[in-house]
C-alpha cells in the first residue's frame, strides 16, 4: 500500500511541477494546489499507513495507529487552502490590472 | 511566570482582531497598535531577564510534556531576536503613522502588521519544527496581503511572484517535514536533535537537512533570492522597513537554530555549502549593489550583503564567529529599517528614484542627511557603531577557522557596502540643491522621531556592547553547547 502511494506522490508531484513551469497564471496556481496535495499523501505515507486501531483509549487497546499525520495535514490544508485563495484573489487582481495572465508579459523592467 | 512566553505572539493576534473592528477610528487603531508593541518589548526585556538568571524556560501547551506535546522556548538568543524586531516594528509603527496614508490605514494596515509580528516572534520562540512552519506561514500569509496592499500595478505584478516563490518554498518545508518524520518519527526540535545525536548523522538525514537549507535560504535570500529586489521595492517605505529588518531575519534564525541545534554533525558537508552559499550571494549582492542606478535596487542588494555575512559567521561556526553573527544579526536588522526608512523619505521629499536626479537634499534637511551619515558608517562597520562588534567578531571567527576565503569576502564586501551608500550620499545629500529651501516639503515630526530612535539604538548596539554582551554571551553559550537547550526541554525538572 505504502509503495502504491509513494508512486501517486509521485505522478501528483510531477503533474504540479509541469504545471507550475507553465507561463499561465491559472496553471501555476493549479499546480501549487496540486502540489500540497501530494506532499499531504507524502506525509501520511511516510507516517506510516493504517497500523493499528483507533488511537481513543476506550475504543480499542493498542496498538494504536500515528494520529499525528493526520494532525499535520489538516494543519497544512487549511494553509494551502488559505493561501490558495489568497493567490486566486490577487492573480485576478493582477490581471485585471496589468491586463495579462501571462508571466512572460509580467516581467517588469527596471527601466519602465 | 512561564506563560509569559506566549505573550509576544498572543498579544499582537488579539489586538489585531480588536483592530479589525476598529476599521473606522484610525487615531484609535494608531494609539491601541503602538502600545501593544511597546507591551510586547517591555515583556520581551523582562524575559529576557528572567532567562538570564533562571536558564532556558520553556511553555508546554495544554500541559502535553515535550516530546510529545507542542512547546515554545525561550532561550536568549530567541528572545534577543524577539525584542530587536518588537522594537524596530514599534519604531516602523511611528513612521508609518505620518507617512503611510488613509488608504492604508482604513484597509486594515496596522492589523496585518500586528499579525506579521506574531508570525515573526512566533517563529523565534516555538520549539517545534512543524509549528515553526505554522508561524512562518502566519508570517508570510501577513505579508503577502502587506505586499500587496495599494493594489498598483507593479506592486500586484511582484506580489504574484513573491507569494508563488514563497508557496513553493513553503512546500518544500513539508517535504522535508514528512521526510524528518518519518525518519525520526519525531518534531520536538529538541527531541530531533537528540536523535540525531543518538543515530549520527546519515546522509538521509543530511539530505533532510540540505533541503532544510534549501527552504530557509529562500526564505533568507541566502543565494537564492532572485525574488527579493522585486518584491522589496514595490510596497510603501514602512512595510519595506518591516519586511528588510524582519522577514529575511526569521530565515537566518532558522538556518542557525537548524545547523547549530538538530544537524550540526556533518559540518563538512552542510557547513560547506553554507560557507559557498554565503561567499557567493555577498559577490552577487555586491554586483547588484554597484549596478544600481535608483535607490532602491542599492538599497535591496545591500539586504541581500548583509544575509550573506551573516552567514559567514554560522558556515565558520566558532564561539566568536557565533556571537558576531548575532550582533550582526541585531544590527542588521536596526540598520535596514533605518536604510529604507530613510530612502522611502527621500523618494517622498524628491519624487525621483534615480540616484543622479536627486541632489543638495542636505541643504534643506540636514539632521535627515546626518542621520543617512551615521547609518551608512554603521552599515561599512566604523566604530563605534553597531556593525562594528559584529564584523570584528565574525571576522576573528574566520581567521581562527582559517576560513581566508570568506573572510576576504567579507570584508572586501564592507567597502563595497559602504561605496554604494556613499555613492547616493554624495549624489543625492551634497551638490547643488533643486529644490529651494521654500519649496521643501516638510518631513514630518513621526518620521524624524523614528530617525532619531533608530540612530539611537544603532549607536547603542555599538557604544553599549557591553550591557548587550551579557545576553549575548548567553545566547552563544547556548547555541555552541546544544545540550543545553535539549536538557532544558527534555530533562525532567530541569
Amino acid at each position: 500500500m505504502e509503495s502504491l502511494m509513494i508512486i501517486l506522490v509521485g505522478i501528483l508531484v510531477s503533474v504540479g511541477t509541469y504545471l507550475i513551469l507553465s507561463r499561465q497564471m491559472i496553471r501555476i496556481i493549479l499546480g501549487t494546489a496540486i502540489l500540497s496535495h501530494a506532499v499531504h499523501l507524502l506525509i501520511l505515507t511516510v507516517g506510516g499507513l493504517k497500523k493499528g486501531g483507533v488511537p481513543l483509549l476506550s475504543q480499542s487497546d493498542g496498538p494504536y495507529t500515528d494520529a499525528l499525520p493526520q494532525a499535520l495535514i489538516l494543519t497544512a490544508i487549511v494553509i494551502s487552502f488559505a493561501t490558495t485563495a489568497f493567490l486566486l484573489v490577487l492573480a485576478y487582481r493582477t490581471y485585471k490590472t496589468n491586463g495579462s495572465a501571462d508571466f512572460h508579459e509580467l516581467r517588469g523592467m527596471s527601466d519602465e | 511566570m512561564n506563560n509569559l512566553i506566549v505573550l509576544p505572539l498572543i498579544i499582537p493576534i488579539i489586538t489585531a482582531v480588536l483592530l479589525v473592528f476598529l476599521r473606522e477610528s484610525i487615531m484609535l487603531q494608531r494609539i491601541i497598535s503602538l502600545l501593544t508593541m511597546i507591551a510586547v518589548s517591555s515583556i520581551t526585556l523582562i524575559l529576557l531577564n528572567i532567562v538570564q538568571a533562571e536558564g532556558i524556560i520553556r511553555l508546554d501547551f495544554s500541559g502535553w510534556l515535550p516530546p510529545f506535546g507542542i512547546l515554545f522556548v525561550a532561550d536568549s538568543f530567541a528572545l534577543l531576536l524577539v525584542f530587536t524586531a518588537s522594537i524596530v516594528t514599534t519604531i516602523c509603527l511611528i513612521y508609518a503613522f505620518s507617512t503611510i496614508g488613509n488608504r492604508h490605514e482604513k484597509m486594515f494596515f496596522y492589523p496585518f502588521v500586528l499579525f506579521l509580528i506574531a508570525g515573526v516572534n512566533g517563529s523565534f520562540l516555538t520549539g517545534d519544527i512543524f509549528n515553526l512552519f505554522v508561524c512562518f506561514e502566519v508570517m508570510l500569509l501577513a505579508s503577502y496581503v502587506l505586499v500587496a496592499l495599494g493594489g498598483e500595478i507593479g506592486q500586484l505584478r511582484e506580489s504574484l511572484k513573491y507569494v508563488l516563490i514563497n508557496v513553493v518554498a513553503s512546500w518544500m518545508f513539508l517535504v522535508a517535514l514528512a521526510y524528518l518524520y518519518g525518519t525520526l518519527k519525531t518534531l520536538n526540535m529538541a527531541h530531533i536533535a537528540e536523535r540525531v545525536a543518538e543515530v549520527g548523522q546519515d546522509p538521509l538525514l543530511t539530505t533532510v537537512a540540505i533541503l532544510l537549507l534549501l527552504v530557509f535560504s529562500l526564505k533568507a535570500g541566502l543565494l537564492l533570492f532572485f525574488w527579493l529586489p522585486g518584491s522589496y521595492s514595490v510596497p510603501p517605505a514602512a512595510i519595506q522597513a518591516l519586511f528588510a529588518a524582519l522577514l529575511t531575519k526569521v530565515g537566518i534564525y532558522a538556518l542557525i537554530r537548524t545547523f547549530t541545534l538538530m544537524f550540526p554533525l556533518d559540518q563538512g558537508i552542510t557547513h560547506t555549502i553554507i560557507g559557498i552559499m554565503a561567499g557567493a550571494t555577498i559577490i552577487a549582492g555586491c554586483m547588484g549593489a554597484l549596478s544600481g542606478r535608483d535607490v532602491y535596487t542599492i538599497a535591496t542588494y545591500n539586504v541581500i550583503i548583509g544575509v550573506g555575512f551573516i552567514l559567514i559567521g554560522l558556515a565558520v561556526g566558532t564561539e566568536s564567529a557565533l556571537t558576531g553573527a548575532v550582533y550582526y544579526l541585531m544590527h542588521d536588522m536596526v540598520a535596514k529599517a533605518l536604510l529604507f526608512l530613510l530612502i522611502g523619505m527621500m523618494i517622498y521629499l524628491t519624487g525621483e528614484t534615480v540616484v543622479k536626479n536627486m541632489s543638495g537634499l542636505i541643504r534643506n534637511y540636514p539632521l535627515f542627511g546626518w542621520i543617512y551619515f551615521i547609518m551608512m558608517l554603521a552599515l561599512a562597520g566604523i566604530p563605534p557603531l553597531s556593525g562594528f562588534v559584529g564584523k570584528i567578531l565574525i571576522g576573528q571567527g574566520a581567521i581562527e577557522e582559517r576560513a581566508y576565503v570568506l573572510l576576504a569576502i567579507g570584508f572586501a564586501s564592507s567597502i563595497i557596502v559602504l561605496y554604494s551608500l556613499l555613492r547616493v550620499f554624495l549624489a543625492s545629500f551634497f551638490g547643488e540643491t533643486t529644490i529651494s529651501f521654500e519649496d521643501r516639503k516638510p518631513i514630518p515630526k513621526g518620521a524624524y522621531v523614528s530617525f532619531c530612535l533608530l540612530a539611537i539604538s544603532i549607536i547603542y548596539i555599538g557604544v553599549g556592547a557591553e550591557t548587550l554582551s551579557v545576553y549575548v554571551k548567553d545566547a552563544v553559550h547556548t547555541l555552541v553547547n546544544p545540550s543545553i537547550y535539549i536538557d532544558a526541554i527534555l530533562k525532567e525538572g530541569a
